[in-house]
């Protein structure tokens, strides 16, 4: 049994593992557009019209025929243009951080309203199971209705069979 | 239930005044243009040549510091009128420096031998210069004078977009030149 398990976790990291690597050694240009900054519009360089993000394209291809691996790649760009090139997402510094910190804050925040709701939801449910008065099995389950009403109700059903 | 809802509505309210306060932070945070005082301070690599040059290194000397690229269109109509700047005042103590941004080094320096671009150039590095000197755009022009400091108004877009534009830049050279 221990060596199935050993087996299947080499299975298991080779079939992760193997086609990052190939990713690494062969670059397609999808992934290097998608993985890279065009440093005048800050899209994407796959979503890029910008004059810089063809000079891109052309450099990527040209380094992909050339045989360099994605890191290569990735460092020759970041050399030229310096290391918003490969960051799609914000700095993480000064006042750009909040773009990280906001999402992690609107998650908690959200996480304890969620469970401030579950908990007072939960009490009531308790409260209306255990504390009521026993149900009138004539109710048929359905809640005691307005005293006043329920008179008036037979006043006019009387009337209506009388 | 009520006073449960009334602390949410708090907390919304005050959510939303903080968010407003950080987007006044970061406006505020935000210098813009530099325009007067001392001329932000670099040392670039040369493009132009081997080594690196530091405006430090021009103190006593007018500079004019020029932004632009290989793939700025206005940039090729604006070099020839730089160039002439520069060879005209240079026995005055005139420096133009090219700070080329956003740009692959080679094309750059295919950009300058095509153009005739034949004062200092240098490469920015990454977009520090560029944010410390809060440009807009390419091509934009500075005007340092000989004690370090920024004079006149700098030019945003290319130095020959119309008369007005290149009289004020002749008259910022002079300015700058003391």
């Amino acid at each position: 049994v221990t060596a199935a398990r050993a087996l299947l976790t080499v299975v298991a990291v080779l079939a992760v593992a193997a086609p990052a690597r190939a990713s690494e050694e062969r670059p397609t240009m999808a992934e290097l557009e998608s993985e890279t900054v065009c440093p005048v519009c800050g899209s994407t360089v796959d979503q890029s019209n910008a004059p810089i993000a063809d000079r891109m394209r052309a450099f990527m291809r040209a380094r992909i025929a050339a045989g360099d691996t994605k890191s290569e790649i990735k460092r020759s760009l970041v050399a030229e243009f310096g290391p918003s090139v490969v960051e799609p997402a914000p700095p993480k510094e000064g006042f750009d951080l909040l773009a990280w910190l906001l999402p992690a804050l609107g998650l908690a925040a959200a996480a304890i309203a969620l469970g401030v709701a579950a908990v007072r939801w939960s009490r009531r449910r308790d409260g209306d199971s255990g504390a009521g008065p026993p149900a009138d099995p004539e109710q048929n389950g359905r809640p005691p209705g307005d005293a006043e009403l329920e008179r008036r109700l037979d006043e006019e059903l009387a009337r209506f069979e009388g | 239930m009520t006073y449960a809802l009334r602390v949410g509505q708090v907390a919304a309210v005050a959510l939303v005044a903080a968010l407003l306060g950080l987007l006044a932070w970061k406006l505020a945070e935000d210098e813009g243009r530099r325009e007067s005082g001392p001329a932000p301070s670099f040392r670039l690599d040369r493009l132009d040549r081997d080594g690196s040059l530091s405006l430090a290194s021009l103190r006593g000397k007018a500079v004019v510091v020029n932004f632009w690229a290989s793939w700025c269109v206005p940039c090729r109509d604006e070099a020839p009128i730089l160039d002439a700047a520069w060879r005209k005042y240079r026995d005055r103590g005139l420096v133009v420096v090219g700070v080329d941004v956003r740009d692959f080094s080679e094309d750059a320096r295919r950009f300058a031998r095509r153009y005739r671009m034949s004062y200092p150039l240098v490469k920015d590095d990454g977009t520090r210069v560029e944010r410390e000197y809060g440009i807009t755009g390419v091509p934009e022009t500075f005007f340092v004078d000989r004690q370090g400091n920024l004079v006149g108004d700098p030019i945003a877009g290319p130095v020959d977009a119309s008369e007005e534009i290149e009289r004020r830049f002749e008259e910022t050279i002079q300015e700058a030149l003391g």
